[in-house]
Formats: structure tokens, sequence, C-alpha cells
């Protein structure tokens, strides 16, 4: 039976088969393996499966619980919204590479030992480079090898990782590690590059606005939400981490803010959602833990929904930056309600899926009387409202009317972003079902008097500091531009000092080389001349006469020593 | 991808006053949320979630700061479209 085999597999093997179908047929057949995936999802039992030995290691390629199970469910669902939103794509690289990619994210949430997450964690990387090469261009070629290496080094530190725990404490599990020994810091390490962790991150907003429109939203849903489930699963508690992600939450707000390109502006905000979930796994209570799976799970289907709508005017308008577009409500007015609801989801509006998410965090936090990071998250929550919330739909739909006028989206894109659009209000409105998920028993009330109120206190007013800024022109318009980042180190300052390196330390060698064996050809023929040359003395002429004497001399000595 | 044509319907926020509108009409929400500050019993954590209209006022500051720093990194940080190109 299909259902049977481990979670994941089951897309990785059934991707294969897709070159094989043509048209309406590879389109059902896609969306139906993340179906039954789903399904087998929420068949499976509680516990180990699959265990066996390979050498000395005890291997458990798929461990259940209700933490591997809320993000596993999460990935199927992300799946196929994916692909019903691709289905105009008739390109068997991306559409396979996608299948693949979220794979083998699922596999990496089921995987019980470290070996296992290695191998899923190296195929995400593999996979999904793939929907970045897609687009088929020089920036987007060079991004993606970019993505690579670094995805590679990740999983490179993670199996150096993994063979020193094992070195270390003799258990190869992925279980709860902590910070202790050699191995569990290049583990920790290794996750951070996956989870976008401060100065870690910019291949994240290096690759994704490259990828193709349909690939960044496969993208946006896999890679760095399994960093978060392995970060929940191994490091829980790990006081650093609140600071990592307060840190992660608060810096990539100001790049959103002046970011041109939208879908880089969704990378950024995307950086800083992961600092929500990532500050409440460093907390480590339940209710931490909780609010980081809960964000998790709502953020994948809102930051897919954002993702997804700008890769709608991306198609129709042929660009996204904020630049060059506006007033295409006119226009797309499914698409731009559509992305309204992702806005006000991503924003934690009451009603809305971030609402019921987040505040398990912000409330964790507070409870535990992290009083600086709450007032991070804070300042973090009203920029995102500012950046996301506001900045996306304003500058694509809104704004100046740049005169473009184009068709609204395809239908199948129309149908994904409804579906989302409908999980992200459902989810608000209805949060029960997703709060039964979650790995502990909720003990939470999301709709108080006091949590509605001071919330809509906090995004009217964050709305009201946009229209000010707005009117009174203080407002930075949007422009043209690259806004160097971290990344600047490895895209131009290692370069440029490789060069010099080359140039300035080899090219000094090389020329003291040549130089000194210049200078011992130059003496070397100087000799030569001085004994061969025209005034040498090998060359000289010497008169007959002397040569007689000479001989004479010879033949005198001669004869005196034969004589002797 | 077109131009709009000439004779294309007037959308409500084409008119400059209709956007004014819409901005009065946050401002008008936000008095109401704030003053709504006075007729509840908040339940805190932390005291200075207490304050009167704290979320509004921190919200506000926060965006104002949020922008106009932002602005100010620009002139560290911009560079042309082309920069990594070159």
């Amino acid at each position: 039976m299909i259902a049977d085999l481990p979670p994941g597999l089951i897309l990785i093997l059934g991707a294969f088969l897709v070159p094989l179908l043509r048209g309406w047929t590879r389109n059902i057949y896609m969306v139906a393996l993340p179906i039954v995936g789903l399904a087998s999802v929420l068949a499976i039992p509680d516990g180990n499966h699959f265990a066996f030995r390979l050498f000395d290691y005890g291997l458990v390629p798929v461990r259940v619980d209700s933490l591997s199970t809320v993000f596993g469910i999460i990935f199927h669902v992300a799946a196929i919204l994916s692909v019903i939103y691709a289905f105009h794509i008739r390109d068997t690289v991306q559409q396979t590479a996608g299948l693949v990619y979220a794979g083998a994210a699922i596999g990496g949430v089921f995987a019980g030992d470290l070996i296992t997450l290695f191998i899923y964690w190296e195929l995400t990387a593999i996979a999904s480079v793939f929907l970045i090469w897609a687009s088929r261009t020089e920036r987007s070629y060079r991004s993606g090898m970019r993505y690579l290496v670094i995805q590679v080094g990740s999983g490179v530190l993670l199996f150096a990782g993994a063979l020193v725990h094992y070195a270390e404490t003799g258990s190869i599990l992925f279980d709860k590690m902590g910070l202790n020994g050699t191995g569990t810091v290049l583990i920790f390490i290794a996750f951070g590059i996956k989870c976008a962790f401060p100065l870690l991150h910019n291949w994240l907003q290096d690759s994704y606005p490259e990828a193709t429109i349909t690939g960044t939203v496969f993208l946006s849903a896999f890679t760095t939400k399994l960093a978060v489930y392995a970060l929940a699963r191994g490091f829980p508690g790990t006081e650093m981490l609140i600071w990592i992600g307060a840190l992660m939450t608060a810096f990539p707000i100001f790049y959103a803010v002046i970011e041109n390109d939208l879908r880089r502006v969704l990378a950024y905000s995307l950086n800083n959602q992961l600092g929500f979930m990532v500050v409440g796994i460093g907390i480590g209570t339940e209710l931490a833990l909780n609010g980081t799976a809960a964000h998790a799970f709502s953020h994948i289907l809102y930051k897919a929904l954002l993702f997804m709508s700008m890769g709608a005017v991306l198609l129709r308008a042929g660009t996204i930056k904020g630049s060059e577009l506006g007033g295409l409500y006119k226009s797309m007015p499914w698409t731009t309600g559509f992305c309204i609801v992702g806005a006000a989801s991503i924003s934690a509006f009451p009603l809305f899926s971030g609402f019921i998410s987040k505040s398990l965090i912000l409330s964790a936090a507070a409870h535990e009387g992290h009083w600086i990071t709450w007032g991070i998250l804070l300042f973090a929550s009203a920029g995102v409202f500012h950046h996301s919330g506001i900045k996306i739909p304003y500058f694509a739909f809104f704004a100046h009317d740049s005169g473009i006028r184009c068709r609204e989206a395809p239908w199948n894109m129309l149908l994904a972003m409804g579906v989302t659009a409908a999980l992200c209000i459902g989810i608000g409105v209805w949060p029960q079902p997703l709060y039964g998920l979650l790995p502990y028993t909720v003990d939470f009330t999301p709709y108080t008097t006091t949590h509605v109120i001071t919330q809509l206190q906090l995004l009217m007013f964050s709305a009201l500091a946009f229209g000010f800024l707005m009117r009174t022109g203080l407002y930075p318009p949007e422009v043209k531009s690259t806004n160097i980042d971290f990344d600047v180190v490895y895209r131009k300052l290692l370069p440029w000092l490789w060069n010099r390196l080359i140039i300035e330390f080899c090219g000094g060698i090389w020329a003291g080389i040549l130089g000194s064996s210049r200078r011992r050809i130059e003496r070397f023929i100087e000799r030569l001349y001085r004994h061969h040359g025209p005034y040498g003395i090998l060359a000289r002429t010497w008169p007959t006469g002397s040569t007689v004497l000479w001989v004479g001399v010879m033949l005198g000595g001669l004869l005196l020593i034969y004589y002797l | 991808m077109s131009e709009p044509s000439p004779d294309e319907k007037a959308y409500w926020l084409d008119n400059p006053k209709n956007v004014a509108k819409v901005f009065w009409s946050v401002v008008g929400t936000c008095v109401i949320l704030f003053v709504a500050d006075a007729f509840y019993h908040k339940h805190v954590e932390l005291e200075a979630e207490s304050w009167f209209g704290f979320y509004g006022i921190y919200g506000f500051v926060a965006c104002v700061a949020l922008v106009l720093a932002a602005k100010e990194l620009r002139k560290i940080l911009m560079r042309g479209e082309d920069y990594y190109d070159r």
C-alpha cells in the first residue's frame, strides 16, 4: 500500500513519474500526491517506524509525534496549494523539483535520527535550487549557485556535528540536545544557517526574489520552517535563541521599508517572522513552543498567499518593482483582495490567522518577564504591519496610478489564493482546530477584550503613522536601487580582497622570482661576454711572434723536464 | 498589459478627496480606540501595558522611528540597481 511509505517519500518517488504525464493528467496527479501524503500522515500512529541498524548507528527514519505531525500537515497543505498555483506551468524541471523539495522537507520533519535528517536536509537544498535556476537568467544562475553553496555547507556542518555528537554521546538520535559539546554547536550553526539567523541570512533575500513566480511560493514554505522545526526539536529553551530571535524580528524590517523589489520586501519580512518563532523556541515553555508551532502553521499560509499575490502581479504586469507599480486594483481586484487578506493575517489583525498564533509568543515572552524582548517583538509587530501589511498592497495596487492595465491573474492562481485566504480567515476566526494540533495542551484565549483592543490600537496607530508620513511627504519614495546587506562581504569584499591578494601578494612574489632570475641570466651573459666577447680575454688576437716565443718556452720547458 | 483607455470609468479612490476621507477615518478609529482604554479592565502581564493608550502610542512612535531611521540608512546602504552586476 502506497500509504505505508515513510512520509515524504510518496512525494519524492512520485515526482519521478511527473515527466511521463502530460497536460491535465499531470496536474491532477501532482495535486493528488500531496493529498495522498497528507492522508498517510493523518493515518500513521505516533511512535518510531522503520527503525533499522546501519553499521553502528541505530537509525529511525520516521518518528511521529505531535510536533512532527503539525509541521507534516502544514507542509502537505503548502504543497497542495503551491501545486494548484503552478497549474499553468509546463516546465517539467520545476514541477519535479517542487515535489521532490516538498517531499524532502516533509521527510526531514519526520526524521528520528541525525543521519536521516542530514539526507533530507541536503535533498531540500539540491531540489530547491532548480526552482531558482528555472528562471533561466544569468542573475538567477549566480544567485542559485550562492544559495546552493550555503545550503549544502549547512548540510556539511550538520553531518560533521552529527558525527562529533555521536562520538561524544554515543547517540545519533535527533532529540533535545541543548548546546553542550562541539557536536551540538556545529548542529546549531547548521540549523541557524537554514533558519537565516542574523549575518547568516542573506541567502534568503538573495535567492527567493530570483526564483520563478511559482518557485518562490514553494520556497517560502519549506526550507526555513524545516529549520524552525529542527531548532524546536533540538534546542528548545536555549536562552541564546531569545536574543537571536529578537534581533531577527527587528533588523530586517528596516531593509523591508527601503527595499524596492516587493518580493524581496517579503523575503525580509519572512526573516522577521522567523524571528518570532525563534524567540518562542528560546523561551521554551509549553506556551511558547505552542506559539512557535502555531505561528509556523499560520505563517506558511499567509506568507505563501502574499508571495502568490506578488507572483500574480509579476506575471501580469511584468515587473515587481514598487517604483513602477501602482493602481493595479483596477485591473486585478481579486488579487488585490487576496493580498489584503494575507497582509491582514501577517499583521495579526483580529479574525486573521497571525493574531491567534503570534499572541501566544508575545504572551509567553511577557509571562516569563522578558520585557526587553517583548518590547522588541511589539516594535517588530508594528513594523511588520507597516511594511508587509501596508507597503506591499499599497505600492502594488494603490499609490499613484502607474497606468499599467493588465488582465486578472489566471484562474488557478486565483483558486490557490482563494483557498489560502479562506484558510487564513478560517484559522483566525476558529483557532481551536489548530490549537488542537499543537504539541502541548493549549490553555489560552486569544479573543479577550484586552487582546483585541490593544492589538487594534497598535495596528491602527501604525496605519496612522503611515498616513501621517505619506501626507507630510516624509515617507521615503520607492526608488530603483540595491541596498547592501551583509552579503556584500562575500559578493564584493571577499572577491575584491582575493583579487588584491592575487595581484599584490602573488604578483609580488612572481615579480621577485622574475627579477632575480633575470638578474642571474644577465650576470651569466655578462660573464660570457667578458671572456668570449669581442674584448674578452679568449677572443683577443695574439701576434705570431709571441706564439713562437711561447712555443719555444714550452719546448724548452719540456726539454728541461726530460733532461732532469 | 496595456495603457488605460480614455473612456475608462473613474474609480472612487481616483478622487483625492476620498483618499483624504480614508485617512480621516483612520484618525477617527484611532481616537475611538485610544479612548476605549477608559472603558474596560486591562488584563496585563507587564506594567507598561497598563499605561493609558500604551499600545497606540508605542505603535505610532515605533513606526515613525522605523521609517525615519530606514530613510537615514538609505544614505549608507543604497547603491545603484546594477551594483552587483558591475
